[in-house]
C-alpha cells in the first residue's frame, strides 16, 4: 500500500483513497456504498450498466472505471443520481423476461434487490416482450436469457478466474445477448460447475442446476438488510 | 361522516391478494369499523351501488371482461390501488406474454400431452382472451401499487390504514418485495 494517500470527497464527506483505485473502490474501503449491478470486486470492472454514475466535478462518471484522484469532489446519494438509477433498474425490468414469483433467484437476486434499494414499487415504463432463448443444455448450469442484464460479469469470470472462454457477447445495441463458445449450447462449451461463472450471476440468468428453494423466505440475502448493507456496515463499526 | 367505501376486484389472478387481506387476522374486526365494503368477492356484491373511495385491484388484465371491469372500477372509485405482482406486471399468467396465443392455445387444448379429443374452447358466454397479459396500469390509471405475490399482511395493513386515514404510504424496506 502506498503512502502516498489521496482524499476525495463523497457527498461532502472526506474519504481517503489510495493511488491506483477507482471512485468506487475506494468508497467501499470507506463504507460508502455506491449502488453498482455490474461490478464485482473480484473482476475487473466493466461500466456496462451505469447504476454506479455518480457526478465528478459535477460530471457524470461510472465511478467503476473512473480513478480516483486527490481533490475530486463527487455526488453520489442524491435524489437526481437515485432517480435515474431507478430509471435505469426500470429499464432493466421491461427489457427482460423477470418473473419474480416465479424465479429462483427471487430473494438473492441483486437487480430485485437494487429495485427495493431504490424504492422502485413496480416498473412502470412499457414492458418489451420478447421471446428470449433458454439453454438448458449443461448438465449442471442453465442459461435463462429472460433474466439476462447484459452485466457480462459471466464472461469476465471466465476469462479471468477460470481462464476459459465460455461466454461472449454478440449483437448490438437491443438484440445484443449473452452467446456461449459453442454450437450446441452451453454443453458444448468447457463450462463447469466448479467455474467462479457458474455463481458469479447477479439474477436468476446463470444458474447452477437443483440449488433453487434451498433457502426459505425470510432467511434469503435481501430478505431484511438492504443491498449494500455489508459495506455500508464497515463504516458503522469503525 | 360516513365509513369510506371500499370494493375489491379478482382479475387474472390466483386470488392469493385476496386471502392476504383476508390475512391481517384479527385487525380484520378492526377494518370492519373503518371502512365498509361495496363490489367485492368478499361480499358477493356483484355491482357498484355508489361511489366508491378505494378500489383494490387483484390480478393481470387478460381477457375482454377484465378490461371491462377494470374501466368500470376506475370510474366508480377515487383511488385506484394495483395489489401483487400480475396486477403490477401481468405476473405469472403473463409469462404466456413471449408466446404467440394462438401456440398456447394449441398447446393447452389440442397438443398437451394430456389432452383427448381436444378442442379450442369457443362458447359465446366464455370471455374473449387478449393477445397478451396487461398489467392494469397499461389499460387504466392507477394511483397506487403495492408489490408482492401477494403483499403480505403487514403490507396491506400499512398500506390500508395509511390511504383511509390520509396519511403517506411509505412502506418501510421489508414490506416492499416482489416475491
Amino acid at each position: 500500500m502506498s503512502d502516498e494517500t489521496m482524499t476525495i470527497i463523497i457527498d461532502g464527506v472526506e474519504v481517503a483513497a489510495q493511488p491506483g483505485q477507482t471512485i468506487l473502490e475506494a468508497a467501499d474501503q470507506a463504507g460508502v456504498y455506491i449502488p453498482r449491478l455490474c461490478y464485482h470486486p473480484d473482476l475487473p470492472p466493466g461500466g456496462h450498466c451505469r447504476l454506479c454514475t455518480v457526478k465528478v466535478n459535477g460530471r457524470p462518471a461510472s465511478s467503476c472505471t473512473f480513478p480516483a484522484s486527490d481533490g475530486l469532489v463527487i455526488e453520489n446519494d442524491t435524489e437526481e443520481l437515485n432517480a435515474f438509477r431507478r430509471t435505469i433498474v426500470e429499464m432493466l425490468f421491461v427489457e427482460g423476461n423477470h418473473h419474480c414469483p416465479s424465479c429462483e433467484a427471487s430473494g438473492d437476486c441483486e437487480l430485485q434487490a437494487m429495485a427495493y434499494r431504490l424504492g422502485l414499487l413496480t416498473p412502470t415504463l412499457p414492458y418489451l416482450r420478447q421471446p428470449r432463448q433458454l439453454d438448458a443444455s449443461h448438465k449442471d448450469v442453465y442459461i435463462d436469457r429472460d433474466r439476462c442484464i447484459l452485466c457480462g460479469r459471466c464472461s469476465r469470470a471466465s476469462k479471468v478466474e477460470d481462464g476459459k472462454t465460455v461466454f461472449g457477447f454478440e449483437g448490438r445495441g437491443i438484440h445484443k445477448r449473452i452467446a456461449v463458445d459453442g454450437a450446441k449450447g452451453l454443453s458444448d462449451t468447457d463450462m463447469s460447475v466448479a467455474d467462479e461463472a457458474a455463481r458469479i450471476c447477479p439474477t436468476g440468468c446463470l444458474r447452477v442446476k437443483r440449488e433453487g428453494y434451498r433457502v426459505p423466505v425470510g432467511q434469503r440475502t435481501y430478505d431484511h438488510t438492504p443491498i449494500g448493507s455489508d459495506i455500508e456496515h464497515k463504516k458503522a463499526t469503525r | 361522516m360516513a365509513k369510506p367505501l371500499v370494493a375489491t376486484a379478482p382479475f387474472t389472478g390466483c386470488f392469493g391478494c385476496h386471502m392476504s387481506l383476508l390475512d391481517i387476522d384479527d385487525r380484520i374486526l378492526e377494518l370492519a369499523d373503518l371502512v365498509e365494503f361495496d363490489k367485492s368477492p368478499i361480499n358477493d356484491i356483484k355491482t357498484f351501488s355508489r361511489p366508491v373511495d378505494v378500489g383494490l385491484l387483484e390480478g393481470g388484465i387478460s381477457n375482454d371482461e377484465n378490461v371491462e371491469w377494470l374501466r368500470e372500477f376506475r370510474k366508480n372509485c377515487k383511488v385506484l390501488v394495483a395489489v401483487g405482482q400480475c396486477a403490477l406486471t401481468g405476473g405469472v399468467p403473463a409469462m404466456r406474454n413471449t408466446v404467440p396465443l394462438k401456440e398456447c392455445l394449441e398447446e393447452a387444448y389440442l397438443n398437451g400431452p394430456t389432452v383427448v379429443d381436444g378442442c379450442i374452447p369457443n362458447d359465446p358466454d366464455i370471455p374473449i382472451l387478449l393477445d397478451k397479459v396487461y398489467p392494469c396500469h397499461e389499460v387504466v390509471k392507477i394511483d397506487y401499487f403495492l408489490p408482492g405475490c401477494p403483499p403480505s399482511a403487514d403490507t396491506l395493513w400499512a398500506a390500508l390504514t395509511a390511504l383511509l386515514t390520509g396519511k403517506d404510504v411509505g412502506l418501510p424496506y421489508e414490506l416492499i418485495k416482489y416475491d
